[in-house]
């Protein structure tokens, strides 16, 4: 059985069925596959957005991912990954980023997933600028989003 | 050194790039940021709040009292929020 990784990064959107369907396509030994997908809300903290925009670190973006991936590979028994993150102007209602795991059971696929989203907040070098009504401002980092991440370093 | 900036902190400074040569009395990052916010303004402005700013030397996460000796790259930035 071999690992599948594909990490990318780009503008564009995704198709999740064709990202699923490439981890699991010919292959007997995959039992389930979980996807997950951030989208933009037209609003932030209650006021009407236009758009965000997403800013990242080239090359220590791919890294990071990368390094939570093989973590994620190491800690459960996957059968293959698949991150994309868009970057640049995303609208309310448009794709943000997806995560989908596929392994042999669902809680291994599951529990990867999770712990790959929360990684990927707290440590993934993108930042969120928000286009609002009364001009463009930095989102801020929630301190839950560390937290969500630090959780999974006990057990 | 090259030193990279992102989201508020390139915005402030006002370049996303550029290559500094800091005296060898500069050892640490934490040391690093204070010898840049005297650098100027923009500076002072970007890095007014020393311990919101995180910081990664060739594309690794560091704490601020890592030291920055043999680094290629070092970069600044405000707490993540991607996903």
């Amino acid at each position: 059985m071999t690992a599948n990784v594909t990490i990318r990064i780009q503008p564009s959107d995704f198709d999740i069925a064709r990202e699923i369907a490439a981890l699991t396509d010919g292959r007997s030994d995959i039992g389930a596959v979980v996807s997950f997908t951030g989208i933009c809300r037209g609003s932030e903290d209650g006021a009407a957005i236009a758009a965000l925009t997403l800013e990242h670190y080239p090359g220590m973006a791919e890294a990071e991912i990368t390094r939570h991936a093989e973590t994620a590979m190491s800690r459960w028994e996957l059968s293959g990954i698949r991150v994309i993150h868009r970057v640049g102007r995303i609208t309310p209602g448009e794709n943000i980023v997806l995560v989908v795991t596929a392994s042999k059971h669902r809680q291994a696929a599951f529990e990867a997933a999770e712990f790959l989203m929360d990684y990927l907040k707290a440590n993934a070098p993108f930042w969120k600028r928000v286009d609002g009504a009364d001009g463009k401002d930095w989102i801020e980092a929630r301190d839950h989003d560390e937290t969500a991440a630090a959780r999974w370093t006990k057990s | 050194m090259k030193l990279k900036y992102f989201a508020w902190v390139r915005e402030r400074i006002g370049k996303s790039e550029e290559t500094v040569e800091p005296p060898p009395s500069v050892r640490t990052i934490e040391e690093l940021i204070g010898w840049l916010a005297a650098r100027g303004e923009t500076y002072a402005h970007a890095f007014e709040t020393p311990r919101v700013i995180r910081a990664a030397i060739d594309h690794a996460h560091v704490k601020q009292d890592t030291a920055i000796a043999g680094a290629r790259e070092i970069a600044f930035f405000p707490p993540m929020t991607g996903g």
